[in-house]
């Protein structure tokens, strides 16, 4: 070892080999997800509920609760947290104000998820009297989406050069002007690509809405979003330590669906991202 | 006239919208103190923190936080003592020393793993990793602290190595460059230079890791057994605070004290993450100056 050459070798190949053991793993997760969830992939396993003790049948109802409680989370979060984003980087003063706003963002980022869920229980289902809902669900994952998609639009909006905002401004065009017609145009791509992944987020989690929508077994669709809805993260929770002698099928078949939705999200966001960097001009 | 109101009316919902943050978490502070305010005023605070035994619904009940901060802790200091020094190799490797190609497929992989949600990463904890720690270490159950630590660590490895590689990023190319210049090697410029220079990055990194880790919550509630009692090897089976309220909080009857309970444990969730993200984004403010 007296050589640092050689030993600059070894170290490199050690380095090398901890970052493939971080890599492997992930591959053969998804290499075993697809090959046993393949199996499972009927349109009856899609578009039908689950049966007998949840052993056969389909996940059609947790499909679709997923989706609307993607949906519902977007409603909220998305225009709120676009505009905290905007008042940050577009009004907000260097002061003890923003200050504060910053790290109530980070600390929010931190929270852990459990803790959205207690949070969602007594605020959203106890006190507003949601009950378990959709609305709860959908408002106690958006608080959760809220710090991923203000730090991407913030992130987004800051990459608009000042210069195009100098320039609406010379040309006498308020403030909201510049933002709605210079910046926001510009930055809408970034902030898409953030609020996508946000919501993948939401999608694929389980801790948030189990006390606040989660049904552990419904056959049947909501009508309104004052009902309970079955999801896929808990469909996969339950399915795996709640109900004995679930057929392994299934159960690859349901994390299946879900890792495809919550890969369809990120793979539209970084196409998105990758569209619109090469159409940038700047 | 209107375009004038209108224009009002869209700046104040913008102002609200970032105060809307602030409220937020003074709201759910509030919350987690009012609901676990008649549980930390009932039982004595020390009695709690050092109390050995969780038995919510026995009479009379016993609410000893003890076993829970221990599965935490115990869980926490395996799944960090994994992924830091993995992380910190492989953030080093990704950003030093991989040729571009090799570089890409690396980061696309942490992406994915960053991706994947904890509930799935629960699912193969049950059906590969516990079956494969039961039979390495010939245990009746492979449901144990050190699965979830492995599980966990695994977990937070995308948020240690981004941070540490946009820390060693971050360290200006004219340092490197004089060291390679005076004539060390470039794994002595990473140890004697990028790293020193990259360090505060390096702690926010551990600090984000940990906050993650501790918070996490459906890995941990499937594969590290779920017993509440004191654990005295990483091979048993451990409960954690954050498990404890997801296996808990379903069951609890509305206003018992089992229920102010599990609030009283969010609340300790909630400070410990609190002062962990302070201190990770202070390490990450150091880093700019």
């Amino acid at each position: 070892m007296g050589n640092p050459r050689t030993m600059q070798k070894v170290i490199f190949f050690l380095l090398g080999a901890a970052t493939v053991a971080v890599i492997v793993p992930v591959a053969l997760i998804f290499m075993l997800i697809l090959v046993h969830g393949l199996q499972a992939i009927t349109p009856e396993f899609i578009f039908s509920a689950p049966r007998a003790g949840m052993t056969s049948g389909g996940i059609f109802p947790a499909i679709v609760g997923t989706l609307y409680l993607v949906l519902g989370t977007a409603v909220f979060s998305l225009p709120l947290g676009i505009l905290a984003a905007i008042y940050l980087t577009e009004y907000a003063q260097e002061n003890w104000l923003t200050r504060l706003i910053d790290i109530a963002i980070i600390n929010l980022a931190g929270v852990p998820s459990i803790v959205y869920g207690l949070f969602g229980v007594g605020l959203f289902v106890m006190l507003l009297n949601f009950g378990t809902s959709i609305l709860s669900g959908s408002l106690t994952l958006s608080i959760m989406t809220l710090p991923v998609i203000i730090t991407a639009s913030k992130e987004a909006l800051n990459s608009v050069p000042k210069s195009f905002r100098e320039v609406s401004y010379s040309l006498g065009a308020s403030r909201w002007q510049t933002v709605r017609n210079v910046v926001l145009p510009n930055a809408i791509p970034g902030i898409m690509t953030g609020t996508i992944l946000g919501l993948s987020r939401a999608a694929g989690e389980t801790a948030p809405i189990l006390f606040t929508v989660a049904a552990f077994y419904l056959p049947f669709l909501p009508r309104s979003v004052y009902d309970q809805v079955m999801a896929l993260p808990y469909h996969i929770y339950v399915l795996s330590t709640q109900v004995p002698n679930v057929p392994v099928k299934i159960q690859y078949g349901t994390v299946l669906v879900l890792i495809l939705i919550v890969f369809i999200m990120n793979i539209s966001a970084a196409l998105i991202r990758a569209k619109f960097r090469k159409r940038k001009m700047w | 006239m209107i375009k004038k109101a209108f224009e009002a009316f869209i700046e104040k919902a913008i102002f609200l919208s970032g105060i809307t943050t602030i409220v937020v978490v003074v709201l759910i502070f509030i919350f987690l103190i009012k609901e676990s305010f008649s549980f930390f005023a009932a039982n004595n605070i020390f009695a709690i923190i050092s109390g050995r035994d969780w038995y919510p619904i026995s009479y009379p009940p016993k609410f000893g936080f003890l076993p829970l901060l221990m599965g935490s802790f115990l869980v926490t200091l395996g799944a960090i003592a994994i992924a830091v020094p993995v992380g910190l190799a492989a953030a080093i490797y990704i950003s030093e020393v991989a040729p571009g190609w090799f570089k890409e497929i690396l980061k696309t992989g942490i992406e994915l793993l960053a991706a994947i949600p904890s509930i799935v990463l629960g699912f193969i904890g049950i059906v590969v990793l516990a079956p494969f720690i039961k039979n390495l270490f010939d245990l009746p159950s492979g449901l144990t602290a050190l699965s979830g630590s492995i599980m966990l660590a695994f977990m937070a490895m995308p948020t240690i190595v981004s941070i540490i590689e946009d820390a060693i990023t971050s360290v200006p190319k004219s340092y490197k460059e004089g060291s390679l210049a005076l004539g060390a090697t470039h794994l002595q410029t990473i140890r004697r230079v990028i790293l020193p220079a990259a360090s505060s990055g390096i702690m926010a990194a551990v600090m984000l890791g940990i906050g993650r880790v501790i918070g996490e919550t459906m890995a941990v509630l499937m594969i590290t057994g779920n017993a509440a009692i004191l654990p005295s090897s990483i091979l048993q089976p451990v409960r954690t605070l954050t498990a404890t309220i997801a296996a808990e909080m379903g069951e609890v009857i509305q206003g018992s004290m089992h229920y102010y309970a599990l609030f009283g444990i969010g609340f300790v969730l909630f400070v410990i993450t609190f002062f962990i993200n302070l201190a990770a984004d202070m390490f990450l403010h150091r880093k700019r100056r």
